[in-house]
């Protein structure tokens, strides 16, 4: 590099306009090879996002910390865009009401479930306490898992990269396994992929039909709230 | 565009407010959610602004989530040692969760229809 191009580059590293341009960019390359690979779910957005930007941010010896400057923005971001799920939950009001009771059920039965097996498995192949507390909020969309993990002995950002993971592998592997277990209803599976995979799973669900979305995004709404509620409780009793 | 946004936000704070307030375990933007919700059923309907607001941010609303999962360069280390019993939760838990959720609601449907 010659000397003006490094100040310039000590420069751009230092302001928050990297960080963000290179998510949008990673995002939107990650986005086109998605949709040119007929929006197959294992070439799913988010993880081959985070793959260009991480290696891109090691090449160029950047902290994680640096970039998140400029990140932050699309990240605060997940705070309005849960509040607006109010409004596909809004237009699905008539189904909602008729299946009310057995999605309750089936939201209370879901969410013990996915917090009960992560933190059962994960301790029998020995995870460390942390890890544990990380991994149980995991099926929860991140605002709400990381202020989870917080409260009850877990890493809030070890959490944050967990409910990613989870997201990215409920969104893949979801119509597969519903194929399988022959679910084909498309409120139930889009309620499944809510509840289980968060937002990444129901941005699946919203390219499968508007049914699925809705519904994805009602039971990731409930199951925030469910989890919320139930794992400190849980973990209490647990005498932790 | 603007004014709905504000609006999201203004709930986003009325949830925030509530949940610093009465010291709940639950976030302020699902709170928010709720209560943009009640509205909307109090009310009877949506504006076409807000409807389409939301619709922008939702279609990718998976790009919100890419800050988060970079995070994943801080646990490399972590991850290095840990890694078989954090993947197989992770799959193990996931399938578990689709599946019980689905088959489990899926029943119940069923048995709501034949017993009307």
């Amino acid at each position: 590099m010659t000397p003006r191009l490094a100040e310039i580059w000590v420069y751009l590293a230092a302001s928050p306009l990297l960080g963000l341009t290179l998510t949008l960019l990673a995002y939107q390359g990650a986005y086109w090879l998605y949709r040119h690979s007929g929006m197959n779910p294992a070439a799913n957005p988010v993880a081959i996002a985070v793959a260009i930007i991480v290696a891109l941010l090691m090449l160029t010896d950047t902290s994680y910390a640096t970039y998140f400057e400029g990140a932050q923005f699309v990240h605060f971001l997940l705070g309005p865009a849960t509040v607006a799920l109010a409004i596909p939950l809004y237009a699905q009001l008539p189904r909602l009401k008729r299946m009310f009771g057995p999605a309750l059920v089936a939201l209370a039965i879901g969410s013990l479930t996915a917090i009960v097996s992560a933190i059962a498995v994960g301790w029998a192949l020995g995870a460390s306490r942390p890890t544990l507390m990380s991994l149980a909020p995991k099926s929860v969309t991140t605002p709400i898992a990381m202020g989870i993990a917080e409260k009850i002995g877990g890493l809030p950002s070890l959490t944050a990269v967990l409910v990613v993971a989870t997201g990215i592998l409920g969104a893949i592997v979801a119509q597969w396994l519903f194929r399988l277990l022959r679910v084909k209803d498309e409120a139930v599976q889009g309620f499944a992929i809510g509840l289980a995979a968060h937002g990444i799973g129901t941005a699946r669900a919203f390219q499968i039909s508007e049914t699925t979305g809705a519904f994805a995004a009602l039971a990731m709404g409930l199951n925030g709230l469910a989890t919320a509620l139930l794992l400190p409780i849980l973990i209490r009793a647990w005498g932790g | 565009m603007l004014g709905a946004l504000t609006l999201l936000l203004l709930y986003q704070l009325a949830g925030e407010v509530i949940v610093q307030f009465f010291a709940l375990p639950i976030p302020g933007p699902v709170i928010g959610m709720a209560l943009l919700f009640a509205t909307l059923v109090v009310r009877g309907g949506v504006s076409n602004e807000l409807r389409d607001t939301a619709s922008n941010l939702l279609q990718h609303l998976s790009l919100l989530f890419v800050p988060a999962g970079a995070g994943v360069m801080v646990h490399f280390s972590r991850l290095g040692e840990e890694w078989p019993a954090i993947v197989g939760a992770l799959v193990i838990s996931t399938f578990v969760t689709l599946g019980v959720t689905g088959l489990l609601l899926c029943a119940f449907l069923k048995r709501g229809e034949s017993q009307p």
